[in-house]
C-alpha cells in the first residue's frame, strides 16, 4: 500500500531555521568564533581605516589647497645660463602687475645679511635662516596670516623692523611678542613686530626674516632686483598668464625666468598619498585574505570534529543540501561578525585619528558597505569547500565516530 | 495492516576483493506497536542491519518499506524526508548538541519537517515531560547525567511521532542504574503504543523484550515471533 505522496515525505528546512542552525555552531563555540572572526575583522578594519583616513586626509589637503588658492604663480630667476646669480630685472614687479589677468603681485628681495638672536651667538650658527625684503602686500598675496603681531606696513617698512617666518621664529627662540623683542640682523638690532603662520605655498618664507624694502635698501644695501614675484592670477586665465609671464618679467632673457605653481606640489602630494593608499589597501586585502583562510581553516576543522553532528542531522532527516547550507551559513556568519567588527574598528580608528589631526571625518560609503559585502563574499568562498565536504559525508560514515 | 517496517530479501554487499556480504537475504516485518530486540555479537551484521532499517544506507538488493513506502523508488532527499517523519533514532553516544538546551536538542527532531519554531518548542516540552525530564528543560547536555542525556535523546526520537524508533545500544554508555531507568522508559513507551526496535549485543536486555531477532553472519538466525507462530501452527 503506497499511500504517501512525494510532497508529504519531502524533507524541509525553513529559511529562518537555516540561519538558526547555521548560528548554532558559532554560538556553542564562542571563543573559536571570536578568534576566527577576528582574522576577518583585522582585514576589514585595515581596508575601512585606510580608505577613511586617506579620504579624510585628502579632503583636508584639498580644503587647504582651495583655501590657499590654486591661482598663485611664482616668478623667479633661474633656469637658463648662469642661473645662479641672476635676478629678475628691477622692473619685473611693475610689469607683472600690469598684466590684466594678474590681480595681485608682491615681490621679495634678497638681503645679504645674517640673522642672530643676539651678538653672543657664534657667527657660523645662522640657523639656515635668510633675510629677505618684502613688500607690504606679500601676506595678502599669499593668503597668509600672522600668528602674532602685525605685518610690515608703509611706515614700519622704512625702519629696522622685522617679521619672522614660523620656522625662523622657532629657531630664534621667539614664541611671543609680549615684550619688545630684538634680533640681530647684520650689525644692527631690529625689533620683531610680527610672527607669521606657515606659508604652505611658499615654504621658503617660513625660514626667512622679513624686513621692509626701504629699510633693506637704506640699511643693508639691498638691490632693486626682486628674487621672487608672487603673482595672483584670475582663475580662468592661469595657463595664458603663465605663458606671458617670462617675457613680461624679463623681456631680454625670458628663458631665464622660471614660473611655477606651488599648489601643484600640494596636488602632487595628494596624488602621492593616493599611491600610498593603494599600497596600504593591498596590505589590507592580504590581511583579509589571511582572515578568509582562517575561516576556511576553522570550518574544515569543524567539519572533521562535528562528523557526529552531521550524521545525527542526516538521521533526523537533513538532506545533503541542508548540511551544505548549514556550514556555508556558519562560515558567512563568522566572517560577517568579523566584518561588522572590522567596520566598527576601522570607522572608529578613522574618527579618532582624523579628529586628532583636526581633519573632517570622512568615511567613504563604499568602504563601509564594501567591507561588509566583502566579508560576506569571503565567508561564502571560505565556507564553500568545507560545506561541500560536510555534505558529501555519508550518514553511516558520519555516525561511526 | 501496513507494517511499520518491512524488509524483503535484503542483501547488502560492500565492494572489495572479494565483496563482503554483510547482510544475506534478510526478510523481517515489524508491526506497529511492537517492541523488538535485534541481537547479535559484534561483526554479525547488526550495524549494517540498523543502517538499512533506518534508511541511512541502501541495500544492494531487496526492498525496505517504511510504513508502506518502498524506499528503493525514492530519491535520497525523499528518503531523508522519510527519516524526518517516520523514523526516530536513539544512539549509544546520545549525539546531543553541546551548547543547546534540552528543549532545543529535542526540537531538532522536528527541524527537518519544517515545523514552525513555536510549535517545535511546545511539542518538545511535551516529549520531555513524557520521558520524565519536565524539570530539565533548559539544561544543556553537560549539566545532565548520562541517563538524563539518553532520555533527552529518546524524547528527540519520539517528538515527531515516528512509525518506529530505532535504538542502537541505547544503554551501552550507561551505568546499571541508568540502564534500568532507560529500559523501563522503553517498556513504558511500548505500552503506550510506540513501536521500538532495540539493537543490542546484550542478551540479557534482549531477553527482557517481547520479541527477539537474532542476527548471525549477516543472516537471521532466529526470530522468536516466527518460532511462536511456528508453535501455534503445529
Amino acid at each position: 500500500m503506497m499511500t504517501s505522496s512525494t510532497e508529504s515525505t519531502a524533507s524541509k528546512l525553513r529559511l529562518g531555521d537555516v540561519f538558526r542552525v547555521g548560528a548554532s555552531g558559532p554560538r556553542a563555540r564562542k571563543m573559536r568564533t571570536a578568534l576566527s572572526a577576528l582574522g576577518v575583522s583585522i582585514g576589514i578594519a585595515a581596508l575601512v581605516g585606510v580608505l577613511g583616513l586617506s579620504e579624510s586626509s585628502k579632503s583636508a589637503l584639498l580644503d587647504e589647497i582651495s583655501s590657499l588658492g590654486t591661482n598663485l604663480l611664482t616668478v623667479e630667476a633661474g633656469g637658463g645660463f648662469g642661473a645662479g646669480d641672476s635676478a629678475l630685472p628691477d622692473t619685473a614687479l611693475a610689469t607683472i602687475s600690469r598684466i590684466p589677468t594678474v590681480t595681485n603681485a608682491s615681490a621679495v628681495w634678497e638681503v645679504d645679511a645674517d640673522v642672530y638672536r643676539n651678538e653672543f651667538i657664534p657667527q657660523g650658527e645662522t640657523g639656515s635662516l635668510s633675510v629677505v625684503a618684502a613688500d607690504v602686500e606679500l601676506v595678502e598675496t599669499l593668503n597668509g596670516e600672522l600668528a602674532v603681531g602685525q605685518f610690515l606696513d608703509e611706515s614700519t617698512s622704512a625702519y629696522p623692523n622685522a617679521v619672522v617666518g614660523s620656522v625662523a621664529a622657532e629657531r630664534l627662540g621667539i614664541r611671543n611678542l609680549d615684550q619688545a623683542t630684538y634680533i640681530l640682523i647684520g650689525d644692527d638690532y631690529v625689533e620683531v613686530i610680527g610672527i607669521l603662520e606657515e606659508f604652505p605655498l611658499a615654504a621658503d618664507l617660513d625660514r626667512a626674516v622679513l624686513i621692509g624694502k626701504d629699510a633693506a635698501i637704506d640699511f643693508y644695501d639691498a638691490g632693486e632686483n626682486p628674487a621672487v614675484v608672487y603673482t595672483r592670477v584670475v582663475d580662468g586665465a592661469i595657463d595664458s598668464t603663465r605663458d606671458v609671464l617670462p617675457t613680461t618679467a624679463d623681456p631680454k632673457n625670458p628663458e631665464e625666468v622660471t614660473v611655477s605653481r606651488p599648489s601643484d606640489a600640494l596636488e602632487a602630494q595628494a596624488a602621492a598619498d593616493d599611491a600610498l593608499t593603494t599600497l596600504f589597501l593591498g596590505l589590507g586585502a592580504v590581511a583579509l585574505l589571511v582572515g578568509g583562510i582562517g575561516v576556511a581553516n576553522v570550518m574544515v576543522i569543524a567539519v572533521i570534529e562535528r562528523r557526529g553532528e552531521i550524521g545525527l542531522r542526516r538521521s533526523l532527516g537533513a538532506t545533503r543540501a541542508h548540511i551544505r547550507r548549514q556550514f556555508l551559513t556558519e562560515a558567512v556568519i563568522l566572517s560577517v561578525l568579523g566584518g561588522i567588527g572590522g567596520v566598527i574598528v576601522g570607522v572608529s580608528a578613522t574618527y579618532v585619528y582624523a579628529t586628532s589631526q583636526g581633519w573632517r571625518v570622512i568615511i567613504p560609503q563604499e568602504a563601509a558597505v564594501g567591507g561588509f559585502l566583502g566579508a560576506i563574499a569571503i565567508g561564502a568562498i571560505a565556507g564553500l569547500y568545507p560545506a561541500m565536504r560536510a555534505a558529501k559525508l555519508a550518514p553511516t560514515e558520519a555516525l561511526r565516530s | 495492516m501496513t507494517a511499520a517496517l518491512e524488509l524483503h530479501n535484503v542483501t547488502k554487499e560492500f565492494p572489495g576483493e572479494p565483496p563482503v556480504r554483510a547482510l544475506d537475504d534478510v526478510s523481517l516485518r515489524i508491526d506497529h506497536g511492537e517492541l523488538v530486540a535485534v541481537v547479535g555479537p559484534s561483526g554479525s551484521g547488526k550495524s549494517t542491519l540498523l543502517n538499512v532499517m533506518g534508511t541511512l544506507d541502501r541495500p544492494t538488493h531487496g526492498i525496505v518499506s517504511v510504513d508502506g513506502i518502498d524506499t528503493a523508488a525514492r530519491t535520497d532527499d525523499e528518503v531523508a524526508g522519510i527519516r524526518a517523519r517516520k523514523i526516530g533514532f536513539v544512539f549509544q553516544q546520545f549525539f546531543l548538541l553541546p551548547g543547546m538546551s534540552a528543549i532545543e536538542n529535542v526540537s531538532n527532531g522536528l527541524l527537518y519537517q519544517g515545523v514552525p519554531p513555536r510549535e517545535r518548542a511546545a511539542r518538545s516540552i511535551e516529549a520531555l515531560e513524557r520521558v520524565g525530564l519536565g524539570h530539565r528543560l533548559q539544561h544543556p547536555p553537560n549539566h545532565l547525567s548520562g541517563g538524563e542525556r539518553q532520555r533527552v535523546a529518546v524524547a528527540r526520537a519520539l517528538v515527531h511521532s515516528p512509525s518506529f524508533v530505532l535504538a542502537d545500544e541505547p544503554t551501552g554508555n550507561l551505568d546499571s542504574k541508568s540502564t534500568e531507568a532507560v529500559m523501563k522508559l522503553i517498556h513504558d513507551l511500548h505500552s503506550e503504543g510506540t513501536t521500538i526496535v532495540v539493537i543490542t549485543h546484550d542478551t540479557a536486555i534482549a531477553e527482557s523484550l517481547p520479541r527477539q531477532v537474532a542476527v548471525h553472519d549477516g543472516a537471521l538466525a532466529s526470530d522468536s515471533a516466527r518460532r511462536d507462530r511456528a508453535v501455534v501452527a503445529t
